[in-house]
C-alpha cells in the first residue's frame, strides 16, 4: 500500500496515523511477520521497520540495545530485506536505517530490492537533504517514498529543503536529541508543524517521545500521525514471548490507536 | 580580508552525513570558523599561546643511531614535546577558543588513547569551560592514567560500554550528546574525521606541525627531505604533517595505520590498506567495513589507532596517489618502541611507534632524507608496556 493513499483512508475515516516502529530482529527475525501482523491488528496504520546498524549514532539507548542485540543473533541487512519480502500486510511498510548498509550495496539496487520487497518508503537518519541526490533519485525510479526528517533546530530555509524531497510523510522531530521515550511532548511541535505545512501538502508525523495514548492524542490535534518506536521496541523485547504480557502489550497499542480517532 | 573557502569535500569523500538536528551547528560551525581564521586577534590569541603555554616551535630532532643503522638520514619531528604530550593540544586549543568565541559554555570530546581528552580538559581547565570527555570503556582500562589525568585536570570521564567499546563508540555516544545538548554545547572533535567542516578545521588548527618541519628543515639542511612519515589512525598529526609538503613533489609521503595482528588476518585498523569507501561519524570516506555495510571491529595495540575509519582528505590523498598509505602490526611496532628508547633516548607513544617501524621495511636507497613525526610521546603506555615487554 501507497503511504499516500493510506493518509487518504485516514482523512475519509476522520483519524490521524498511528505510526508504530520496530527492529528487525529483536526479539528475533523469525518473529517478525507475526508481531507485524499483529500490530497490523492491534491498529497499526504505518509499519516502520528498523534494519540494525552497528553505529546509530540518531538512536537513543533502547534502540541502540535493540540493535545490538539483533546484530548479536546475527541479523544482517539482506536477511532483513528477504522477511520483509515475505510480509504480507495491508498497510504500508517503511524501512529506517541508515545509510551505509544502502551505499555498500549500490543505491540503485537498495531502492530496487526494498521495492521488490513491497517496501513503500524509506528514512535515512544520517541522510540529509544535500547528500541525498542520488539516493531520491534511485528511489524515485523504484517507486519509493523519501521520507526526510525536520528537527526543532530547522531553519525555515531548511524546513523548505526538508519539504521538497519528503514524500510520504514529513518526520517532525520533537525534541534535540536521540530517540528514547519521554515524559512529555515539547510544547514547540506545534509550532514546528505548523511552519512545515507551510512549505509542503504532504502529511506531517511527529515523532521521538511519543509513548502515552496522551501524547498521541495532543499530537494528532496539529499532526497527520504519532510516531512510536523505543517504547514499543523496549515492551516487544520484554513481553513478546509470553502469551499473557503480549496481550496485554496489544491492548495497550489499541489504546494508542483510540487516541488518534479524535 | 580574504575569505577562508572551506571545502566540504576533498575530491569525492567528506560531507555531511549527520542527523538533521546538528545541521543548524554544522552550519553556525563553519561560519564561525572562517571568520576566526581570518581574524587577526583569533590568529594572534592562538598563536601566541600555541608559542606560550604549549611551547611550540618544537623542535627538529637530528637521529644520528637510526640513521646509522637505516642508512637514511634521519630527523624526527617532536610533537612529543607539546605540553599534555601529543600533537592534540593544536586542534584542542583552536576549538576550545572558537567555542568561546561562539558563546558555549560546554565542551564534549571523545577519546582513544587519551591524549586528545587530556589536551581537551587541559585547555578547558585553562579557559574555565565545563568539559565531558567520552571514552571507551576499553579504552579506559589500558590507558588508566590519562583517566585520571582527566579527572585531575576537573573533565568528567564517560566510560561507553556500546559497541565494541572504543574509540568509534567514544565517537557515536559523543554524538549523541552533542545532538542532545546542541544549544550550549561544542563538540571538540580530536580527529580529521567527522561531517564538515571538521576535516577542514581540525587539519588547518594542526598545519603548524608542517610548516614548522618544513623550515626548519630548509634552514638546517638547505634542502627539503626526500620523504616525510607519519602515523594514521583517523589522521590528524598525519594531515598537519602533510599539508605543508603536499605542493613539494619531491616529498614522498608515507602514513602508517594499525597492521594489527597482521591485514591479512582481518585483525587491524588499517581502513586505507583493506578497507572500503563508506559513511561513517558524518562523513564519506575509507571504512573498515563487511559485504553488507556493517562497521568491523577493529584490533591494534595502539587505543589513538583503533579506529575502523579515516579522515577524508587522507581517502582523497590515498586515491590521488600523492600520498602512500601502508601499515605495520602490532609487532614490529612493539620492536619500534623498544628500538627508539634504546637508540635515541626517545619513548614514543604507542601511535607514534607506527612511524618509525617503517623505517625498517628497506623501502628507500641509502643515503634518503628522512623526517618522522613523533606525534607523541610513551608516558601513558608504560602500563601497557611493561605488561607486553620483558626487559
Amino acid at each position: 500500500m501507497k503511504i499516500q493513499d493510506q493518509f487518504a483512508a485516514l482523512r475519509t475515516k476522520g483519524e490521524k496515523g498511528l505510526v508504530l516502529f520496530i527492529t528487525a530482529g529483536d526479539p528475533s527475525l523469525e518473529a517478525l511477520p507475526d508481531i507485524a501482523e499483529a500490530l497490523q491488528e492491534a491498529g497499526a496504520d504505518i509499519l516502520e521497520i528498523g534494519v540494525p546498524f552497528t553505529d546509530p549514532i540518531a538512536d537513543g539507548p533502547v534502540i541502540q540495545a535493540s540493535s545490538q542485540r539483533a546484530l548479536d543473533r546475527g541479523v544482517t541487512p539482506s536477511q532483513v530485506m528477504d522477511t520483509v519480502g515475505e510480509l504480507s500486510l495491508d498497510i504500508p511498510v517503511v524501512l529506517m536505517g541508515y545509510f551505509n548498509p544502502a551505499h555498500r550495496v549500490g543505491l540503485s539496487e537498495y531502492a530496487r530490492l526494498m521495492a521488490a520487497a513491497g517496501v513503500s518508503g524509506s528514512i535515512m537518519c544520517d541522510l540529509i537533504p544535500e547528500e541525498a541526490g542520488e539516493w531520491i533519485e534511485a528511489s524515485t525510479a523504484a517507486e519509493v517514498d523519501t521520507v526526510f526528517l525536520a528537527a526543532p533546530t530547522s531553519t525555515l530555509e531548511r524546513q523548505r529543503v526538508v519539504c521538497e524531497v519528503s514524500t510520504g510523510f514529513v518526520y517532525a522531530v520533537s525534541r534535540t536529541g536521540v530517540t528514547g521515550v519521554g515524559a512529555e511532548v515539547a510544547q514547540s511541535t506545534e509550532g514546528l508543524v505548523t511552519s512545515l505545512r507551510g512549505f509542503t501538502d504532504v502529511p506531517i508525523c511527529v515523532g521521538f517521545g511519543i509513548s502515552q495514548p496522551d501524547h498521541v492524542r495532543s499530537v494528532c490535534e496539529y499532526a497527520d500521525g504519532a510516531i512510536i518506536g523505543s517504547w514499543l521496541v523496549d515492551r516487544l523485547a520484554r513481553d513478546w514471548e509470553d502469551a499473557a504480557s503480549r496481550s496485554a502489550l496489544l491492548r495497550e497499542v489499541k489504546a494508542l490507536k483510540e487516541a488518534t480517532k479524535g | 580580508m580574504a575569505e577562508t573557502v572551506i571545502p566540504s569535500r576533498f575530491g569525492e569523500f567528506g560531507g555531511r552525513y549527520v542527523p538533521e538536528t546538528l545541521v543548524p551547528a554544522l552550519d553556525e560551525l563553519t561560519a564561525a570558523f572562517g571568520e576566526a581564521w581570518e581574524d587577526s586577534e583569533f590568529q594572534a590569541e592562538f598563536r601566541g599561546l600555541l608559542r606560550d603555554y604549549v611551547g611550540r616551535p618544537t623542535p627538529l630532532t637530528e637521529a644520528p643511531r637510526l640513521s646509522e643503522e637505516t642508512g637514511y638520514l634521519v630527523s624526527i619531528k617532536r610533537e612529543d614535546l607539546n605540553h599534555t604530550g601529543a600533537h592534540k593540544i593544536n586542534n584542542a586549543l583552536g576549538q576550545v577558543l572558537l567555542a568561546k568565541r561562539m558563546g558555549k559554555t560546554r565542551i564534549i570530546a571523545e577519546t582513544g588513547a587519551g591524549q586528545h581528552g587530556v589536551a581537551t580538559a587541559t585547555i578547558c581547565a585553562k579557559m574555565g569551560l565545563k568539559c565531558v570527555v567520552y571514552m571507551g570503556e576499553e579504552d579506559t582500562e589500558r590507558q588508566r592514567l590519562n583517566v585520571f589525568r582527566m579527572k585531575l585536570l576537573g573533565a568528567e570521564v564517560r566510560p561507553v560500554s556500546s559497541g565494541t567499546k572504543t574509540l568509534k563508540d567514544a565517537l557515536n555516544e559523543a554524538m549523541r550528546d552533542w545532538v542532545t545538548n546542541v544549544e550550549d554545547t561544542h563538540y571538540v572533535i580530536g580527529t580529521a574525521a567527522g561531517p564538515h567542516p571538521y576535516p577542514f578545521m581540525v587539519r588547518q588548527f594542526h598545519t603548524v606541525i608542517g610548516e614548522e618541519t618544513r623550515a626548519q628543515y630548509l634552514e638546517r639542511h638547505g634542502v627539503l627531505p626526500d620523504v616525510g612519515v607519519a602515523c594514521v589512525g583517523g589522521g590528524s598529526n598525519a594531515i598537519g604533517f602533510f599539508h605543508a609538503f603536499v605542493p613539494d613533489e619531491s616529498v614522498r609521503l608515507y602514513g602508517v595505520e594499525a597492521g594489527g595482528d597482521g591485514v591479512a588476518t582481518g585483525r587491524h585498523a588499517a581502513p586505507l590498506s583493506a578497507g572500503r569507501p563508506g559513511v561513517l561519524h558524518g562523513s564519506y570516506s575509507y571504512l573498515m567495513q563487511d559485504d553488507e555495510g556493517q562497521i568491523l571491529a577493529t584490533a591494534s595495540v595502539s587505543a589513538g589507532l583503533d579506529y575502523p575509519g579515516v579522515g577524508a582528505e587522507h581517502s582523497y590523498l590515498k586515491d590521488i596517489g600523492r600520498v602512500t598509505y601502508l601499515p605495520a602490526a602490532d609487532e614490529e611496532v612493539l620492536e619500534a618502541f623498544r628500538w627508539l628508547s634504546e637508540k635515541e633516548g626517545l619513548i614514543p607513544a604507542f601511535e607514534s611507534a607506527h612511524a618509525f617501524a617503517v623505517l625498517r621495511h628497506g623501502l628507500w636507497e641509502p643515503g634518503t632524507r628522512v623526517v618522522v613525526n613523533l606525534s607523541g610521546r610513551g608516558d601513558k603506555d608504560m602500563e601497557r608496556a611493561s605488561q607486553i615487554l620483558s626487559l
